[in-house]
């Protein structure tokens, strides 16, 4: 059962090729490093280099779940979830009076979300939280008295469990679908959701840096711009339609599978930059951690993610 | 220190084997557990970690501050390193009284003596004489930690220090006095909670201060304060 998993050799192969790109990327990166003189130019490095440090745990994070299946995947994305509610809760600012809200953000409403998943109430797992957490946050924040921003208060609160909870977990939500033409292989679509959206990502960013020029929202994020969207979204769909063999989809469906991905993948980042930037910080691990925090990584899933598999869940699931 | 004393005796004698480097394993599962929910992250910007004897005075907003403080310092050091704590509180409950005296080795002191009685006069006399006791009972080697505020705070600003700190300075000029501040405890465990949120949490070490020649003690308060408050990182702007 715990090896199951290596047997399947589609899956294999496109792990294997993912590592081997991540090491080639790696030594690009050095290269670059090597020849890189302006300040611009080390910046755009140290950016690539801290994006391929990221797409290792990844790959850690993957192997786990592959290795110990759905309980590793529930624990694995459970402490991812809670690492990153702890960076936004840090660094969003809250009320003194929200304390006890905050407590039971962390110690009930975000086990509560990963329980439902590990009992595989799929339903509940869907609907309990978004109304749950909406009525009780308010609810509890009222109790304590304070009426001071209540509506700011409870917004942020609210965001954060959507995005860090709620959303997050319905990556590990993939490996509980049942799809006929999977028959339990169920790490495959994990896979091709984290690889397509990174790849949306870094090619954004690629695209961006070669020939980017108009700037799609510049007080928002500075590097995103239309050229580089563009280029990012096409060439990620396009690899993402030639991975059809590891999905459940024909290469026309896996390609609008990808663009859904790399478009949601797109919002779900310039949002999260939107509140780096109300909030005055340029990443969240930057007071933190002095590198890139983890919320800086995911913000690209937190929307794609819940997307994805709903469409999926919509049209293959039995 | 009429409490403290049969501990530290035993300690010099014989240390038990459970006790590695002197150190209770109650208080080194106890530093775990803060620094687990507290996320600390430490950063020595205005000195090195040493195994000199020094006093570590840092702004006081929550129960977990002493511990973390505490847990964040090298192992070796740690041993040596002794918390200064109020005595009407953790001489309250059993519980308390065993934490302070067995598992963390405080030195308990009367508030007193850190400037709460209002009178100035009494507060005076009564400090010099207690903490001339203190600077006597405190060996040459170990390293304390105190919160010169006297009590928590709510993270705003940093409080005014009571003299305590100034005492020990003037008596004991060679210790180094390390100030330290602790960002973001105050939303982690704030005054009057019981439940933890695990936020985030900073420790900056910053520079070494000394008593000047003939600086009054006000002005060396205020000093130490703002040596303080200025190594706040969260939320300063």
């Amino acid at each position: 059962m715990m090896f199951q998993a290596f047997r399947d050799q589609k899956m294999l192969f496109l792990f294997g090729a993912t590592i081997a790109l991540l090491i080639v990327l790696r030594l690009i990166a050095n290269f670059l490093k090597l020849r890189a003189e302006t300040d611009s130019a080390r910046a755009t490095v140290d950016d690539l280099n801290s994006r391929i440090r990221a797409w290792w745990k990844m790959c850690v994070v993957f192997v786990l779940c592959l290795l110990f299946g759905r309980v590793a995947a529930l624990v694995v994305f459970g402490v991812i979830s809670f690492l990153a509610m702890r960076e936004y809760m840090t660094l969003v600012p809250t009320h003194r009076s929200d304390h006890l809200t905050l407590f039971w953000s962390f110690f009930v409403i975000m086990p509560l979300q990963y329980f439902l998943l590990g009992m595989q109430w799929l339903v509940a797992f869907v609907v309990v939280l978004p109304f749950f957490a909406f009525a009780f946050i308010p609810t509890s924040i009222a109790i304590e008295g304070d009426t001071s921003h209540f509506l700011e208060r409870v917004a942020k609160i609210q965001f954060g469990i959507m995005v860090c909870v709620y959303c997050l977990s319905h990556l590990p939500a993939l490996l509980f679908l049942s799809i006929p033409s999977l028959d339990g292989r169920d790490g495959r679509l994990l896979l091709y959701l984290v690889i397509v959206d990174q790849l949306s990502d870094v090619l954004q960013f690629i695209w961006g840096k070669l020939i980017g020029k108009r700037k799609i929202a510049w007080r928002v994020s500075p590097n995103k711009t239309w050229e580089g969207f563009l280029g990012g979204v096409v060439s990620a769909t396009v690899i993402g339609a030639g991975l059809w063999w590891v999905t459940p989809f024909t290469p026309a469906q896996s390609a609008g599978m990808s663009f859904i991905i790399c478009i949601l993948g797109f919002a779900g980042s310039l949002v999260m930059n939107a509140i780096k930037r109300d909030i005055g910080i340029k990443d969240f691990g930057v007071v933190i951690e002095g590198d890139v925090g983890i919320l800086d990584r995911i913000d690209s899933f937190c929307f794609a993610a819940p997307i994805f598999f709903h469409v999926v869940r919509f049209y293959f699931n039995r | 220190m009429r409490l403290a004393q049969p501990f530290s005796v035993r300690l010099c004698h014989r240390l038990p084997k459970h006790m590695s480097n002197g150190i209770h394993p109650l208080a080194n599962l106890l530093a775990a557990v803060a620094r687990g929910i507290s996320g600390i992250q430490v950063q020595w910007a205005g000195c090195q970690p040493s195994e000199k004897q020094r006093i570590y005075f840092a702004n006081h907003t929550s129960h977990l501050d002493f511990v973390v403080l505490w847990s964040a310092l090298p192992s070796e050091i740690r041993a040596k390193t002794r918390p200064i704590a109020a005595r009407d509180y953790w001489e309250e409950t059993p519980l308390r009284r065993y934490l302070a005296e067995n598992v963390f080795n405080a030195l308990l002191v009367d508030r007193g003596i850190m400037g709460k009685t209002k009178a100035p006069e009494n507060a005076r006399s009564a400090s010099r004489s207690l903490i001339e006791d203190l600077s006597r009972t405190l060996d040459r080697s170990s390293s304390l930690i105190l919160f010169p505020e006297g009590t928590r705070g709510t993270g705003d600003k940093v409080g005014t220090f009571r003299p305590g700190l100034y005492h020990l300075a003037l008596r004991r000029p060679e210790i180094e006095l390390v100030p330290a501040y602790l960002d973001n405890l105050n939303r982690i465990l704030p005054k009057g909670e019981v439940l933890p949120v695990p936020m985030l949490s900073l420790l900056t070490f910053g520079k070494p201060i000394h008593l000047e020649a003939r600086e009054e003690r006000e002005r060396f308060l205020e000093r130490a304060r703002e040596a303080v408050s200025s190594l706040r990182r969260i939320g300063s702007s």
